[in-house]
C-alpha cells in the first residue's frame, strides 16, 4: 500500500520529518518498507516562459528560442521540438541539471547556436500523459492551466510533483489499513494528534434510484451487502491535477473522472468499486448469485472465462456482469457514450473471493482487498462519498437515494475490560485509564466494563488480540524484559547425542559436511541405474513442483552426494570427500500416512588418497567408534550403481547396515565424472539400533604376549576375512589379536594364488603362557586354514 | 724422586692431560693411564712397601687424595665433552623448521550446522529441549491447526508444495509447535530446528527449501516480557553482549500479539552500513504470545496458561555470520566454499 502525505495530510496534521514518521509508525504496528520523494532525481528543472522562437539559420527542424527562466535575462535554448507556441510555459532543464532516468544537461552548442539548457516532456520528468492528459509523449511538455505559469519556479512544485510516498507493507489481518483514512487513523494515534474524519454530503438530484435499479441478493453466504446508485447523463473528462496526482503517488493510472472517482473510493476507504454502464444491464435489475453450471463471462480486459456454480457473480436476467469483487464484464466499462452508471458498493464473503480469483487466475486490486474480508457496515458512506466527488467534479446528475440491501447486519464484537489480565499477559503496568484511551483513539468504545471494537475492526476476537492494541501503542520497546521463572533441565537426546557423535568421527575421518535438497528429480535413479522395478522409485510426489528436477522427495541420498561430487569435478577441484546426514522419505501404501522419514548417511569421495579401503577404513572407524565390532563384510556383485568387483556390504546379525565401494563406472559416467568414485551408504536407525556405546574399564594386562607370524599360500579369490575368522575360532581365547600385515601376488606365490601374512599376538590374563600353549594354538590355527585351502609357507 | 714427588708429577701430569683431552675415548685412555691397573698411580702405590713403617701411612693417604682429585677431574671433564658431543649432534640434526607440516585431514563442518549447533547450544543452556517434526506434513498441522483455515490469506505469503490435498512439504516449523502440545503438558520449553519448503525459484536470496528453528515456552504466567527476555539473551549469546533488539508489531495468525525482532547490526553497532542497509537494525526473528485458539487446539487450557512462541531462519543468520551474498552456496557444496569453515 503506497500512501500519499498530501492525502494524509487532508486527515492528520503532522510536522514531523518523513524519516521519523516512518520510524514511528513502523513501531506502532505499520510497517514502512520504504518511502521516497516524488521527483527526487530531477535537479535544477524549472518553469520557462517562451518569449520568443525562429529557426535555426543551419537546420530545417530546430528552433531557437528565448525562454524567461526567472533570471536577470533569458536564456537562449534551440529545440527540436515542434509543438511550441510563442507564450507556452514550459519545464526547463537549466545547465547542470539532471533529468528522469539520471541524464545530466549542460549548455552546449546545436549548429554553431548557444543552448544554454534543454525543454523538457512528460517522460523527461518522470510522469506520463495520463498525469497531464493534455501533454503529448513526443513533444515538450506544455504547461496547463491547473500548473502554476511562474518562470523560474521549481518544476515540482509547479505541476505538482512533490509529494512524499510512503509504502507500507499491510498484513493480512488488517484490510482496515489498506486505505488512507486506516492509515491516518493509525498516524493520529500514533502521533497523538485528532483525526479528522469527513463525512460525505450528497445535494438533492433528480428523480429516484428505485425507478431505475433493482437489486436482489440471492446468495446472502457470499454477499453481505450490497449499495447500489445511479448517475445520469455523465460526462467524462479527466479528473482534476489533485485527484490524478494522488492516484500517481499511490501507483494507480489515471484514466478518467468516473473511473478515477471509483479507485479514488478504493483507496481512501478501501472499498473496492464499481461501476457499471446501465444499457447492458439487462431488465435494470441487478441479482447478486452464484454463476450457472455452463454460464462464462468475457472479462474487461477481454477474455472469455468460464464460470462454475461456487463463484458469484454481479448478474442481470440475463447473464453475469460481472464476476463479484474479482473483476466487471466486457460491457460493464465506462465507454465514450456512456450515458448513466450504476456505482457499487457492496461486501463479498472473503475466502469465496479468493477461492474465486484463485481459480480464474486473475488476482486483482479489488480480490487482494476482497479476500481479507472487508467491513460491510460502511459501503453505504463509500457509495455516498462516490456521489458526493461526482458533484464535485460535475461529471453526471445524481439520482436521488441509493439502493441498500443489507439482510443481516454484522454482528458487533464485544469483550470484556480487563486491564489487569492485559497487565499480566503481557508483563507491563499499564493503569486503566491509560488503557481506556488507546482503545479508544483507535476506535473502540470503552463503557461499563465493556470494548466494543469498531466494525472495520474484523480481526478483534479474543482478549489476546486486545492485549495487542494495548502493548503496541504503550510501546512494545517499554515492556520491561524478564527471564523465565522455574527451572527446567534440558539435555540432548540419546538420539541426537549419537549423531553428534557420528558426524564428529565423519568429520575427524577428513570428510566434509554436506546439505543438499529433499526432493530430486525421479530421472535420478535411471542415473543411477537402478532397474525400472525398484523400490526406491516408489516416492512421495510433489503436485506442483517448481520443475522435473526437484519433484520427488528422495528415497536415497546418493543421486544427490553423486550431482555434488559432479559439481565439484567439474569446477575441477582435485578432490573432494564429503558426508551428508541425509533424510530420506519412504512412503507407505497409501497416502493416507506420512511417509516415514530415515535418516540416511551417504558418503562420497574422488580425488588422490580416494579408493575402496579409504572408504572401508572410514567406516570401520564409525562402526568401532559406536561400538560395533561384531559384523560381516560380504561382497557385493549385483549393485547396479556399484561396480561389481569393489563393492560390499556390512552386516551385522544377518541385517545389512551399510553398502560401500567404487560408483559403477557407467553411474559416474552419468554424472560426468572421469575420476573412479567412491561411496558408502549406511542406515543411520540400524547403526543406532546396533551401537554400542557403554564402555567398562577392563584391566591391563600383567603377563608379556608371544607373537607369531604365519604367512599362507591361498587362492586369489578367498576372502582374507574368512581366512581372519578361521584362524580366530581355531586359536581359542589365548588369541588377543590377529592382524593381517601383508597381501602379496606375483611370481613366486603362482598363478591364481595369493600370500597372506597375519600377525597372531597372544595372551593369557592370569599367567604367562608357555612355548607349548602358544605352539597347540598356532597348530590349531594352521589346520583350520589348511581346511580352506591355504597352505603354510615356509 | 722420592714418592711424594712422584705423586705430585703424577697429579699435575694427570691434570694437563685430562685438560688436553678433545674427546671421550682420549679422556678414557687418560683414565686408564693414571687411574688404570696398570696405570701410573698403581704403580706408585706398588712401591709403598720401600716406605717406612712412619711414612707408609701418610703417603698412602696422599695417594688417596690424588686418585680422588684425578677422579674427580676426569668425571667433570667426562661431562663437559658430553655435553659438547651432544650440542655438535644436535647440531648436525637441524631441519628446515619452516617446511610444512605433515597433513592431518580434517573434514569441515558445513556453516549451516555452526550455526545450529550455537543456537541449540544457547537454547539448551536455557532449558529448551531440542525436538523434531515430520517434514511430510498434514495440513492440519501447517495450517489448520496454527489458526489458519483454507482459503486464508495468509497461506499466499506462503506458496506451498502439496502432495495431496492433505498433505505437504512444511512451509514452517511451527506444527512441531502442536506436536509438542499434543505430546506434552506444561511447563514446555523447547525448540524445533529443521528443514522448511516453500515454492521459491533458487536466486541469491530465495531457496525452496531453507531452515526454520521455531521456539515455545508454555507454562502459567507466561508474559510478553519473558519472550523478550529470552530472545534479547539469545540475541546477546549470538552476536556479543553489546547487542539490543527491537520488536516491531506484526501478524501472525497463530501468535497474539505478534512481532518482528530485530537485532542491531552486529556489524556496524547500530549506526548503519552497508550490511544493515544504513537502518542499523537486522530483523531476525518473527514471534508472540501462543494465540490462544492454538493452545485450545493442542489440548492446552488458555485460562490456565500462556506462551510464547518464535521462529528464526537460519540461512539468514548464517549469511550474516559468515558474509554470505549469495544463499546457493550453501547448498552447491562446493570444496572450496566448505573449506572455509
Amino acid at each position: 500500500m503506497d500512501l500519499s502525505k498530501k492525502w494524509l495530510a487532508d486527515y492528520v496534521d503532522l510536522d514531523i520529518e518523513d524519516r521519523e514518521f516512518a520510524e514511528a509508525i513502523t513501531i506502532s504496528g505499520s510497517k514502512v518498507e520504504s518511502y521516497k520523494q516524488e521527483g527526487e532525481g530531477l535537479k535544477n528543472i524549472v518553469v520557462g516562459h517562451l518569449l520568443s522562437l525562429k529557426k535555426h539559420e543551419n537546420a530545417d527542424k530546430l528552433w531557437v528560442c528565448q525562454v524567461d527562466c526567472g533570471g536577470d535575462a533569458p536564456l537562449q535554448i534551440v529545440t527540436a521540438a515542434q509543438n511550441l507556441t510563442e507564450g507556452d510555459y514550459v519545464p526547463v532543464a537549466l545547465h547542470n541539471s539532471v533529468v528522469a532516468g539520471g541524464t545530466k544537461i549542460t549548455k552546449g552548442k546545436m549548429r554553431g547556436e548557444v543552448s544554454e539548457g534543454m525543454m523538457c516532456s512528460v517522460a523527461e520528468l518522470g510522469v506520463t500523459v495520463h498525469d497531464f492528459p493534455y501533454a503529448i509523449e513526443d513533444g515538450i511538455f506544455i504547461l496547463g492551466d491547473d500548473c502554476e505559469k511562474v518562470p523560474g519556479m521549481d518544476i515540482r512544485e509547479a505541476i505538482g510533483l512533490n509529494d512524499t510516498v510512503t509504502e507500507f507493507e499491510i498484513t493480512s489481518n488488517r484490510p482496515d489499513c489498506m486505505c488512507v483514512i486506516g492509515l491516518a487513523r493509525e498516524a493520529a494515534a500514533t502521533f497523538d494528534v485528532p483525526l479528522k474524519l469527513h463525512t460525505p454530503e450528497v445535494k438533492a438530484g433528480e428523480g429516484d434510484v428505485n425507478d431505475l435499479l433493482k437489486v436482489d441478493i440471492e446468495a446472502a453466504d457470499k454477499c453481505y451487502r450490497y449499495a447500489g446508485a445511479v448517475v445520469k447523463n455523465v460526462r467524462v473528462a479527466p479528473s482534476p491535477r489533485w485527484m490524478r496526482e494522488r492516484l500517481r503517488a499511490c501507483g494507480v493510472r489515471p484514466i478518467n473522472n468516473i473511473v478515477d472517482i471509483t479507485n479514488y473510493v478504493m483507496l481512501e476507504y478501501g472499498q473496492p468499486m464499481h461501476a457499471f454502464d446501465l444499457r447492458f444491464l439487462e431488465g435494470n435489475h441487478v441479482v447478486v448469485r452464484n454463476a450457472k453450471a455452463g454460464e462464462s463471462i468475457a472479462t474487461l480486459d477481454g477474455i472469455e472465462r468460464p464460470l462454475d456454480d461456487t463463484m458469484l457473480v454481479i448478474a442481470d436476467e440475463k447473464k453475469p456482469v460481472a464476476v463479484a469483487g474479482v473483476m466487471g464484464g466486457e460491457y460493464s466499462g465506462i465507454m465514450d457514450d456512456t450515458n448513466t452508471i450504476v456505482f457499487e458498493s457492496a461486501c463479498f464473503n472473503g475466502p469465496s473471493v479468493r477461492r474465486t480469483a484463485k481459480k480464474l487466475g486473475m488476482r486483482t486490486e479489488s480480490s487482494a482487498r476482497f479476500e481479507k474480508q472487508l467491513n460491510p457496515d460502511d459501503c453505504d458512506l463509500c457509495l455516498k462519498r462516490a456521489l458526493e466527488l461526482v458533484q464535485l467534479f460535475d461529471a453526471g446528475d445524481v439520482v436521488n437515494g441509493i439502493i441498500d440491501v443489507y439482510p443481516t447486519p454484522k454482528e458487533v464484537v464485544t469483550l470484556p475490560f480487563d486491564p489487569d489480565w492485559v497487565n499480566r499477559f503481557i508483563g507491563i503496568d499499564c493503569p486503566a485509564d491509560e488503557q481506556k484511551a488507546i482503545l479508544e483513539k483507535i476506535g473502540f468504545k470503552v463503557e461499563d466494563g465493556v470494548i466494543t471494537a469498531p466494525s472495520f475492526r474484523i480481526d478483534i476476537e479474543s482478549q489476546a488480540d486486545i492485549s495487542e492494541e494495548i502493548a503496541r501503542f504503550y510501546g512494545y520497546n517499554n515492556i520491561p524484559n524478564t527471564q523465565l521463572r522455574g527451572t527446567a533441565d534440558a539435555s540432548l537426546t540419546d538420539r541426537q547425542k549419537f549423531n553428534r557423535l557420528v558426524e564428529n568421527t565423519l568429520l575427524s575421518s577428513g570428510l566434509s559436511e554436506t546439505q543438499t535438497f529433499s526432493f530430486i528429480s525421479p530421472k535420478t535413479y535411471d542415473k543411477l541405474c537402478l532397474p525400472e522395478d525398484s523400490d526406491l522409485r516408489k516416492n512421495i510426489v510433489i503436485s506442483n513442483p517448481l520443475g522435473e528436477d526437484t519433484s520427488v522427495m528422495r528415497r536415497t541420498a546418493l543421486g544427490s552426494m553423486m550431482e555434488v561430487l559432479s559439481r565439484n569435478y567439474n569446477n575441477r577441484n582435485p578432490k573432494a570427500f564429503l558426508y551428508e546426514v541425509a533424510t530420506v522419505y519412504v512412503p507407505h501404501d497409501t497416502l493416507d500416512e506420512l511417509p516415514d522419514e530415515d535418516q540416511e548417511i551417504v558418503i562420497g569421495m574422488y580425488g588422490q588418497d580416494a579408493d575402496y579401503f579409504k572408504v572401508k577404513g572410514i567406516l570401520e572407524n564409525l562402526l568401532d567408534t559406536v561400538g560395533i565390532r561384531d559384523y560381516d563384510v560380504v561382497p557385493v556383485t549385483d549393485h547396479p550403481s556399484f561396480h561389481p568387483g569393489r563393492t560390499a556390504a556390512i552386516e551385522v546379525e544377518g541385517k545389512q547396515l551399510a553398502v560401500l565401494g567404487e560408483v559403477h563406472p557407467n553411474v559416474r559416467g552419468n554424472y560426468e565424472i572421469k575420476a573412479r568414485t567412491y561411496a558408502a551408504l549406511v542406515d543411520m536407525e540400524l547403526l543406532e539400533q546396533c551401537a554400542d556405546l557403554v564402555r567398562l574399564y577392563k584391566q591391563l594386562p600383567k603377563y608379556p604376549v608371544t607373537t607369531r607370524d604365519l604367512a599362507f599360500v591361498v587362492d586369489k579369490i578367498t576372502p582374507v576375512l574368512v581366512l581372519e575368522k578361521a584362524i580366530k575360532r581355531a586359536a581359542g581365547n589365548i588369541l588377543e589379536s590377529i592382524e593381517l600385515f601383508d597381501v602379496y601376488a606375483g611370481e613366486q606365490i603362482g598363478k591364481g594364488k595369493k600370500s597372506v601374512a597375519f600377525n597372531l599376538i597372544f595372551r593369557a590374563e592370569d599367567r604367562t603362557l608357555t612355548d607349548e600353549e602358544c605352539n597347540n594354538a598356532v597348530q590349531k590355527a594352521i589346520a583350520a586354514a589348511e581346511k580352506l585351502g591355504a597352505e603354510l609357507r615356509s | 724422586m722420592d714418592t711424594r714427588e712422584q705423586l705430585e708429577q703424577i697429579r699435575a701430569e694427570a691434570e694437563a692431560a685430562m685438560e688436553n683431552a678433545a674427546s671421550l675415548q682420549e679422556l678414557d685412555a687418560v683414565r686408564v693411564k693414571y687411574l688404570g691397573k696398570k696405570g701410573e698411580l698403581t704403580a706408585v702405590l706398588k712401591t709403598m712397601g720401600k716406605l717406612s713403617p712412619e711414612e707408609r701411612p701418610k703417603v698412602g693417604q696422599m695417594a688417596n687424595e690424588v686418585r680422588e682429585v684425578i677422579t674427580a677431574g676426569i668425571d667433570r671433564r667426562n661431562e663437559l665433552l658430553k655435553a659438547a658431543q651432544q650440542e655438535l649432534k644436535l647440531k648436525a640434526e637441524t631441519i628446515d623448521v619452516t617446511l610444512p607440516g605433515t597433513k592431518v585431514e580434517i573434514g569441515h563442518r558445513h556453516p549451516l550446522s555452526i550455526v545450529l549447533d550455537e543456537v541449540k547450544e544457547i537454547f539448551l543452556g536455557m532449558g529448551f529441549e531440542v525436538v523434531g517434526g515430520p517434514e511430510v506434513e498434514w495440513d492440519y498441522y501447517n495450517f489448520e491447526a496454527l489458526n489458519i483455515p483454507k482459503d486464508h490469506p495468509a497461506r499466499d505469503t506462503q506458496d506451498t508444495f502439496y502432495i495431496t490435498e492433505n498433505m505437504l512439504l512444511r512451509t514452517q516449523t511451527s506444527g512441531v509447535q502442536i506436536r509438542t502440545m499434543e505430546n506434552k503438558k506444561p511447563p514446555i520449553r523447547m525448540i524445533a530446528p529443521g528443514r522448511v519448503f516453500r515454492s521459491d525459484a533458487v536466486d541469491a536470496t530465495h531457496s525452496p527449501l531453507f531452515h526454520q528453528i521455531e521456539g515455545m515456552a508454555i507454562d502459567e504466567g507466561i508474559t510478553m516480557g519473558d519472550l523478550k527476555g529470552t530472545l534479547e539473551t539469545f540475541a546477546k549469546k549470538l552476536y556479543g553482549e553489546q547487542t539490543k533488539i527491537r520488536l516491531r508489531p506484526h501478524h501472525f495468525p497463530f501468535t497474539e500479539p505478534s512481532c518482528e525482532i530485530d537485532v542491531s547490526c552486529f556489524k556496524c553497532g547500530g549506526c548503519g552500513c552497508s550490511m544493515c542497509k544504513g537502518e542499523g537494525w537486522i530483523e531476525i526473528l518473527g514471534g508472540g504470545m501462543v494465540h490462544p485458539k492454538v493452545l485450545r487446539t493442542g489440548g492446552i487450557d488458555p485460562d490456565k496458561y500462556s506462551g510464547f512462541a518464535f521462529g528464526v531462519g537460519l540461512e539468514r543468520i548464517a549469511m550474516f555470520r559468515f558474509g554470505l551474498d549469495d544463499m546457493r552456496l550453501l547448498y552447491e557444496n562446493d570444496v572450496r566454499f566448505l573449506d572455509q569453515f
